[in-house]
């Protein structure tokens, strides 16, 4: 049978350089010639291969319809295309500009206290003397990671919820009702607390690794030059995690645009949209939900776009101050 | 092994420091572990218990459990997520393997090295959630179960740590197969796979993981909710239907909305991560350094 497909592959060369009479290219003769030789490494990558290009790029077709006044029941080919009309459309929407707004300080306010959370606690830990202390809360904290948002929220507002444990204590103290899952004013601390309590542990994985590759010599010697456990921390450990520190934080701000998609989407309907709105969900609720594709595609769009660009302009600044950068 | 054995140039323990030390440490297991266990045991609670914060419910039951399981949209969905689980982290391994073994081929075949760039490429960009949906629903996946394993098949992530990890099994077994007259396929089933039983183990874990918590894509690909998997009615049951009383779904499902049985379907969400955490934690450290800076 693949001898059978090498053949074919043969004839169909051949053919297609037939009329001008000319013989097959060397280029062609060597490929059917390594599709023959490899058939069977052809054969396992094609799953795969497949897989990536129906998935991953021939989704980028879909993003013309940013451009298009796209009507679900025309397609792709008999929608007409409308220029820069849905990014005009997006700019006066008053939705956008506080839906950019929130994603804006959502991020910051988890590059500021989400970010640190991991390396503080990969240098309390580190510090700890007792190796089995230390692998006990590496187990419980490393755990959260793996339970999905639907899990996480479920269990906070078991906790903290309007019917939570909290709201139980507040009630046997006599202190009246409690529902930290629903107030819109400090629901931008909610979701950072959560990212915390999700992933702090996860992010000490790559700390511990970084403060592992310091060698013993320069904290021995430092200890003989009288600095104390703290110096020592100052000047040899974090030093020593800069360069991680730093290529983490780019990634980070390449992320600016993407805060915890389904975090936010469950959360929603509890605090409302002017609180909870991000560009992701904005362009699920208008996009596919609402049915306003074009708008959603474009804003999806720029979010894309905008990632791309901040990722390699922080590469840049990081290579301009010395980090090795990401690429 | 001796556990806290203090190298020479470390000063003796300051006890104000070790105490604050302490202290810190207790509270973050405290913060961490106290909202899963007060789940955890508060939904063996009978109905009538009145919740407390304690940990403790003050008359124990299984009716919480009983009422899940006699049948109905929670014990359906467990078999759901149980079943695209299994098929789908077989899927994944199968389709992660031949390919990570054949991008290893980069030097004698050719066109691996475009098609290695070309998954590569895949870590920096997504084309977002409408064209994604849309190639999804052009593929006539919608409302199908397939729309929760297909569109995710593989992570160019796990294709890469698995390459890594062939690449570095010792090229001599292979020349010596070669040389015995074993083809290409031989190779790769009679050996290679036979010595990455780790990394099909960690890699597993991680697509079974992700499989079993897969929450957006089955919201957006599913409208039937009898398909539903157990994320999604967790998070209509529990988060929605706790959040917004004025919505009557939780009717359908016929459940009592008491507090033991929201928490007995989180557990139920959650034992299965609980069964395969102390396998995942003894590879993740590894699994998640290799390449994961500079992929």
């Amino acid at each position: 049978m693949d001898r059978e497909a090498a053949v074919t592959h043969r004839e169909a060369t051949s053919i297609r350089s037939d009329p001008r009479s000319s013989p097959p290219s060397g280029r062609m003769r060597r490929l059917g010639q390594a599709l023959r030789q490899h058939k069977v490494i052809y054969f396992l990558l094609l799953p795969g291969m497949l897989y990536f290009l129906a998935f991953h790029y021939l989704p980028l077709g879909g993003i013309s319809i940013a451009f298009m006044d796209y009507s679900p029941f025309l397609g792709l080919s008999g929608s007409t295309w409308s220029g820069l009309d849905n990014f005009a459309r997006l700019f006066d929407d008053p939705e956008f500009v506080s839906t950019v707004r929130n994603t804006l300080i959502i991020s910051f306010l988890q590059i500021a206290f989400a970010f640190p959370a991991p390396i503080l606690l990969a240098l309390l830990l580190n510090s700890l003397l007792n190796e089995r202390v230390k692998r006990m809360v590496q187990t419980v904290v490393y755990l959260p990671h793996f339970l999905s948002w639907v899990i996480v929220i479920a269990v906070w507002l078991q906790v903290l919820g309007g019917a939570g444990a909290l709201a139980d204590l507040f009630q046997q103290l006599g202190l009246g009702g409690v529902n930290v899952m629903a107030n819109a004013e400090t629901f931008k601390i909610l979701l950072t607390s959560q990212v915390i309590w999700k992933d702090v542990g996860w992010g000490t994985i790559i700390f511990f690794a970084a403060i592992s590759s310091i060698p013993t010599e320069l904290y021995e010697s430092a200890a003989v030059d009288g600095a104390g456990s703290l110096r020592r921390i100052w000047h040899i450990t974090l030093p020593g995690i800069l360069p991680v520190i730093v290529l983490l934080l780019i990634l980070k701000l390449g992320d600016v645009l993407s805060v915890g998609f389904e975090q936010i989407l469950l959360q929603q309907p509890s605090v409302g949209a002017e609180a909870a709105q991000v560009l992701d969900t904005f362009v699920y609720f208008r996009g596919v939900l609402g049915g306003d594709w074009g708008i959603g595609a474009a804003a999806g769009l720029l979010k894309g776009a905008i990632g791309t660009l901040m990722i390699v302009a922080a590469n840049r600044i990081a290579r301009r101050a010395g980090s090795e950068g990401l690429f | 092994m001796m556990s806290s054995r203090r190298p020479a140039w470390v000063e003796a323990p300051n006890p104000v420091v070790t105490t604050a030390k302490g202290v810190v440490i207790g509270l973050i297991l405290l913060i961490m572990i106290y909202p899963l266990a007060y789940v955890i045991l508060n939904s063996f609670a009978s109905p009538e218990a009145t919740t407390t914060a304690g940990l403790i419910p003050s008359e124990w039951s299984f009716s919480a459990y009983s009422t899940i399981f006699k049948g109905g949209i929670v014990q359906r969905s467990l078999i759901v997520s149980i079943l695209v689980t299994l098929v789908g982290t077989a899927l994944s391994l199968a389709v992660t393997a031949t390919l990570a073994y054949a991008l290893t081929k980069t030097r004698q075949v050719p066109g691996m090295r475009l098609a290695l760039y070309l998954v590569l490429l895949t870590m920096l960009f997504s084309a977002g959630i409408i064209p994604n949906y849309l190639v999804v629903k052009a593929f006539g996946l919608l409302d199908s179960y397939w729309s929760l394993i297909i569109p995710v098949l593989a992570s160019a992530f796990n294709v890469v740590v698995m390459r890594n990890f062939f690449m570095q099994l010792p090229r001599e077994l292979f020349e010596a197969a070669r040389m015995d007259g074993a083809g290409e396929l031989h190779i790769f089933i009679k050996i290679v796979l036979p010595l990455s039983k780790a990394v099909l183990a960690v890699i597993g874990l991680f697509y079974a993981v992700s499989y079993w918590n897969s929450f957006f894509n089955a919201m957006l690909y599913l409208n039937d909710s009898s398909k539903w998997p157990i994320q999604l009615v967790l998070n209509s049951y529990v988060l929605q239907g706790s959040a917004m009383s004025s919505m009557n779904n939780t009717d359908m499902y016929n459940l009592p909305s008491s507090q033991s049985v929201q928490m007995a379907v989180v557990v139920m969400a959650t034992v299965p991560i609980l069964i395969v955490y102390p396998f995942l934690q003894k590879y993740f450290t590894k699994g998640v350094l290799t390449g994961a800076i500079k992929g």
